[in-house]
């Protein structure tokens, strides 16, 4: 019978508790700034004897991940964690990772990169590794990010994915604040996460294979991208069922994209971790004095749900799109990007506006939440939709 | 205060304690079962700068995660920060300042110009030099809150202590943290 107590922790520690109830056979980390306390706390398992892995110091995130890969690929399950430069220097390594089909699960603290120097939150690093062939999964709260990394385990290493999995929560915001989240004992995680059976162990000496060939010039490099292509695809299904499978167990929903007021909503905010607390915060106050206001938060980035995002924002009339990074040069921030194009291919256009904000640790005021749904009201009612993104609240 | 979210604002200089004054008060609160939140301004970590931290309590679960803008109590653990930092910001008309300090309540009322709020002064490092004798004045304040606000009883606060300091500290400390929250919950001034 799953038993949860009730925590008051903060969102590093119920991640790293999550690995612990996971138990990886192999964790490295860089133990300096900017790496997060998850691997702290997670040294300090170790150290008690409350979990037996392979704990490997390395001397930077680029040997990190590739110690991740060797243990990943001599047939280990492995995990970490990262944020900020750490991940910028991993970025070579993340996509030997996926390009290997190694069910790694990585854990970032979404913060701001530089320059100027900032430790703060924003999704700078993590949407410039949105295209490493990773799943990525995004929290709202301590509660979501140690549910995502427990379902994390099992979408890599399912047999349709095996694809390494980053389970990401704001810097700070989230990884720092102690928030109220309920904890699942050890042997319901232990036994919804199973034993891991690797596929393709270097150290199964009876199967011989070898990992990360050379594939140039007339070898198979292009079918392995396409293959790499099918399994996000597959991903999605994956990503939903397990979700699923958790939430049955938990009493806690899980959906790639979570709405509120959608039902009925004549304007509509699209945003990704901490703030769409906020967004749903300022959303129920217009709604309950009679404005239509609707919230869609996108928890899983890759795979990206677009026939979801789709059908939750067809039919409304103005939809305006957080961005908590920059894609300078596009059209609008990568979530803008993603959401115009899931819109594309409706039959009746929705007015969509792109929104930068929060850059750096930004504080995202209730107020700047505010003028976003005065904006879009606006917009629903007639007025001319501003050219371009905005950034929300700068000086 | 809303009836439904308290929201706590910490002024202090980094080494005093506001952050883990800001978990205890969220800890207690969760044990009456609330939802809290309690998280600290971060940045540079530089001893005796001027740093805030927050603590939300509310009987339903909180979404907003940014800084507390309009809080219902503000907590000031250093009273040289009074004249550098606007530590009213956004209080509450209906809220309370509690401000660790041997300068009466009226007398600080009337410096800082403060109309409708409440005012509560107690001279929490007096205590904490008294009773810890050393200079920590979280603990203190943490009496003065219980009595001021009644967001728990002194009773929860120090059930909390008791049972979080068992764990790191040794009898005596715990037994003079219990004096210190004691004396501060008698002593404090409210006008």
């Amino acid at each position: 019978m799953p038993t949860q107590k009730t925590v008051a922790q903060t969102g590093n520690v119920l991640v790293a508790e999550a690995m612990r109830q996971c138990a990886p056979d192999m964790m490295a980390a860089y133990p300096i700034t900017p790496q997060t306390t998850i691997v702290e706390e997670f040294a300090k398992f170790v150290a008690n004897g409350r979990v037996h892995t392979q704990y490997v110091t390395v001397e930077s995130e680029h040997s990190c991940m590739s110690a991740c890969i060797g243990a990943s690929a001599a047939g280990a399950r492995v995990m970490t964690a990262t944020s900020s430069q750490g991940l910028a220097l991993m970025w070579e390594e993340l996509h030997i990772a996926s390009g290997m089909r190694l069910p790694i699960v990585m854990a970032n603290a979404n913060r701001a990169l530089s320059a100027p120097i900032n430790i703060h939150c924003d999704h700078s690093d993590i949407m410039g590794a949105r295209d490493a062939g990773w799943v990525i999964l995004f929290a709202e709260t301590a509660q979501e990010a140690y549910d995502n990394t427990i379902m994390s385990v099992r979408i890599a290493e399912h047999p349709d994915v095996l694809l390494p999995v980053m389970t990401t929560l704001d810097g700070f915001i989230t990884t720092h604040s102690i928030d109220r989240a309920e904890m699942m004992d050890d042997e319901t995680v232990t036994s919804f996460v199973g034993d891991y059976v690797p596929k393709n162990a270097l150290l199964d000496t009876d199967h011989p294979v070898s990992h990360g060939n050379f594939a140039g010039l007339g070898g198979p490099y292009f079918e392995f991208k396409r293959s790499q292509r099918l399994a996000m695809d597959r991903a999605h299904g994956v990503v939903n069922a397990i979700g699923a499978e958790w939430s049955g167990i938990t009493g806690r929903p899980f959906g790639m994209i979570e709405t509120f007021g959608m039902e009925d909503a004549e304007v509509a905010i699209v945003v990704i971790g901490s703030t769409a607390g906020n967004a749903r915060h300022v959303a129920r106050g217009l709604r309950a004095k009679g404005v239509k206001a609707g919230i869609v938060k996108v928890r899983c980035f890759r795979p990206f749900p677009a026939a979801e995002l789709a059908d939750a924002l067809k039919g409304v009339k103005a939809v305006a799109v957080m961005d908590r990074s920059e894609s300078f040069g596009a059209e609008g921030g990568p979530l803008f990007l993603e959401v115009r194009s899931a819109l594309y291919d409706l039959a009746d256009r929705v007015p969509l506006v792109d929104y930068i904000y929060g850059l750096g640790g930004s504080d995202v005021k209730t107020e700047l939440i505010e003028r976003v749904f005065t904006d879009l009201s606006d917009i629903a009612s007639g007025a001319t939709a501003p050219a371009g993104l905005t950034y929300l609240g700068t000086r | 205060m809303h009836e439904q979210l308290t929201e706590i604002r910490w002024h202090a200089r980094a080494g005093q304690g506001a952050v883990t004054a800001a978990k205890l008060v969220a800890e207690t609160a969760m044990e009456l079962d609330h939802y809290i939140q309690a998280m600290p301004e971060y940045g540079p970590e530089r001893m005796g700068a001027p740093i805030q931290a927050f603590t939300r309590i509310s009987a339903s679960p909180i979404e907003i995660h940014n800084n507390i803008e309009f809080p219902d109590v503000v907590v000031v653990l250093d009273e040289t920060l009074l004249p550098i930092v606007d530590v009213q910001r956004g209080l509450a008309d209906d809220g309370v300042l509690i401000i660790n300090t041997c300068t009466p309540p009226d007398t600080v009322r009337k410096a800082l110009h403060i109309a409708s709020a409440r005012v509560a002064c107690v001279d929490a490092t007096g205590i904490s030099q008294d009773t810890l004798k050393r200079d920590m004045p979280n603990t203190p304040m943490l009496g003065a809150l219980a009595k001021v606000t009644g967001i728990f009883t002194l009773e929860q606060i120090i059930a909390h202590l008791r049972k979080t300091f068992g764990k790191k500290f040794s009898q005596e400390v715990i037994d003079a943290n219990v004096a210190a929250v004691t004396r501060a919950y008698e002593e404090v001034q409210c006008s």
